[in-house]
């Protein structure tokens, strides 16, 4: 019984071992990031020893960048295409959820077939017509132009159409009953329901939108009007030595949807688990 | 549709219906289905200079996609990307995934920190690895005293970017794994306690059968994800870096081609072989389904 027990331990030990590294390893290109973010670039780039502490925690580095990068319109941007994405996303996926999941409707298999097909297809092949229907309506630098392929959802669809299926089946017959027509039932009964997966939805949308790099590069180049992944890849190209002005772009980059995830932890793990390699 | 009188609740749903789908159909027809078609029919032009007009030239884009080395190459690189991402993303995620479901101090915190890259943007991540991984002051060399060009040496580039792969997508995966393994009864594990199976053959025999379809969904859309890698080569390797042609993948070249060239006409014939390549790889994956997944 002993040795069974001190075997069990062990195992115990070793499982913390090498969770325990493994975070190490998962947490280190972060701590890297905000430590570097502080030093001087005489110690950013000290060898022999190098030095692992800043010797002073001043936010001058997190100053320079926030003035001479437009970090201001960086967040701005990013807030506003997230914005109206999440607004689009939710507001036209859950109509369309809820038609495909609960009404019958001409043409609906056909229409659903659509909405599988473009999940189905890589997304760079939308690109190249993407960009000049932009340009043709003149959003190139706007912030329709970023929010413009996320308008409408295909993936969305298919999650709030599966949210709606899994609700009970006389939901309606009692709505109907009571005199309520379908629009009626829909925002009084029904969509509420859905709350959760609506959220999910929401979040992943953010998340992805906040992540996308390719899109933004290529309808808004100017630098007031792109968004923070666009605009990291705009001050490397400038500035890729400077290694603590750069940190500090990333740690500033990096820490609103880090605050946010760590508050709302588990509807982020929901919303991104759901997006089906999307992401 | 037969053209049968239709009860007025089903006319009210025809009605509701269609109104409800109609802005996700015309956005989906506008965005994704016109531009699908609008693709393919710019592939077999030449795009003009300076936005004068296009000429026709028939199959060239395609014949300089598919006898030209460019492509080739980054097929190969994209394919070596994910022959690192995929295998090790998964492999480490399932023994996390499998230590994370047992009864385990400091669980969700671990689970926090293995999840955290997924909302950090590509394009940060990538900036701080390349600060890692720089030859003169990078923390890897420092730490470990080496001079190695982790990512401008062809040879191990690749390798350096696949890390940076996994880093960022395994906490994605263990995710999905924890839901799978909770969805296995506990009668399966306490039935081969009783016949004295160990922990290693539990799991071979119960756990990694069981959660075969979630290892199968995961395979599926990390292999596909991984084949439209642009970020990391993007942000991490300078356009100068030597080992830049042996990382370079489809995406990354029909990036530049079609956007730093400006030579449209050739990156829609890229994007089209890559669509190909893409279903195909979906449809044998769809294929061996069957073969090696366990449905209860």
């Amino acid at each position: 019984m002993e040795s069974y027990k001190a075997k069990k331990n062990l195992t115990q030990a070793l499982i913390h071992l090498f969770l325990i590294v493994f975070s190490i390893t998962m947490l280190v290109p972060f701590l890297w990031m905000v430590l570097t973010a502080f030093k001087t670039q005489t110690e950013a780039t000290a060898i022999d020893p190098f030095v692992i502490l800043p010797s002073t925690w001043n936010f001058d580095n997190f100053a320079t960048v926030w003035t001479s990068y437009n970090f201001l319109y960086l967040y701005k941007n990013t807030l506003l295409m997230i914005f109206f994405r999440v607004l689009c996303a939710v507001l036209t996926a859950t109509m369309a959820g809820y038609a495909f999941g609960r009404l019958q409707f001409p043409f609906k298999n056909l229409l659903f077939s659509l909405v599988l097909i473009q999940m189905m297809v890589p997304s760079q092949i939308f690109i190249i017509p993407q960009y000049i229907m932009v340009s043709k309506l003149k959003w190139i630098n706007t912030i329709a132009g970023l929010v413009f392929p996320g308008m409408v959802t295909a993936f969305g669809t298919f999650l709030l159409k599966t949210g709606y299926q899994g609700l009970p089946k006389d939901l309606e017959e009692a709505a109907s009953i009571d005199g309520c027509n379908i629009g009626q039932q829909f925002l009084v009964i029904m969509m509420p329901l859905t709350r959760s997966s609506m959220v999910s939805l929401g979040i992943f949308t953010a998340v992805f939108a906040f992540k996308d790099l390719m899109w933004p590069m290529i309808v808004c180049s100017d630098a007031k009007s792109t968004t923070l992944s666009a605009g990291l890849a705009k001050m490397q190209g400038q500035f890729s030595s400077n290694f603590p002005q750069l940190m500090a772009a990333a740690t500033m980059a990096c820490l609103p949807m880090i605050v946010l995830y760590l508050i709302f932890q588990k509807q982020f793990v929901e919303g991104i688990a759901t997006s089906g390699g999307k992401l | 549709m037969a053209k049968t009188k239709m009860t007025p609740t089903q006319k009210s749903q025809a009605k509701w219906g269609l109104a409800f789908v109609a802005p996700t159909m015309i956005g989906l027809l506008v965005l994704n289905f016109y531009p699908i078609f609008n693709t393919i029919y710019q592939s077999f032009f030449k795009t003009g200079d300076f936005g004068m007009g296009n000429i026709f030239v028939g199959l060239k884009n395609y014949a300089t996609v598919l006898t030209g080395n460019n492509f080739w190459r980054a097929l190969g690189n994209t394919f070596k990307y994910a022959l690192i991402e995929v295998p090790f993303s998964i492999v480490f995620a399932l023994l996390l995934a499998v230590f994370l479901n047992r009864k385990i101090a400091f669980r969700g915190g671990y689970r926090t920190i293995f999840f955290l890259p997924m909302v950090a943007a590509p394009a940060a991540v990538a900036m701080v690895w390349r600060f890692l991984y720089n030859q003169q002051f990078g923390l890897l060399n420092n730490v470990f005293h080496t001079t190695t060009a982790w990512i401008s040496d062809p040879k191990i580039a690749w390798i350096s970017i696949g890390v940076i792969g996994v880093w960022s997508i395994v906490g994605y995966n263990m995710i999905l794994l924890i839901a799978g393994l909770q969805e296995i009864p506990h009668d399966y594990y306490e039935a081969a306690e009783i016949d004295g199976a160990t922990g290693v053959k539990q799991f071979f025999r119960i756990t990694i059968p069981l959660l075969s379809p979630t290892i199968f969904f995961i395979l599926q859309t990390r292999i596909i994800g991984a084949l439209q890698q642009f970020d990391l080569i993007f942000m991490v390797m300078d356009r100068s870096n030597p080992a830049l042609p042996k990382v370079e993948t489809v995406v990354y070249y029909f990036y530049t081609t079609a956007f730093n060239q400006n030579n449209r006409g050739l990156g829609a014939a890229i994007v089209v072989t890559m669509l190909v390549i893409i279903m195909a790889i979906t449809f044998i994956l769809q294929k061996s389904e069957k073969k090696w997944v366990f449905y209860n």
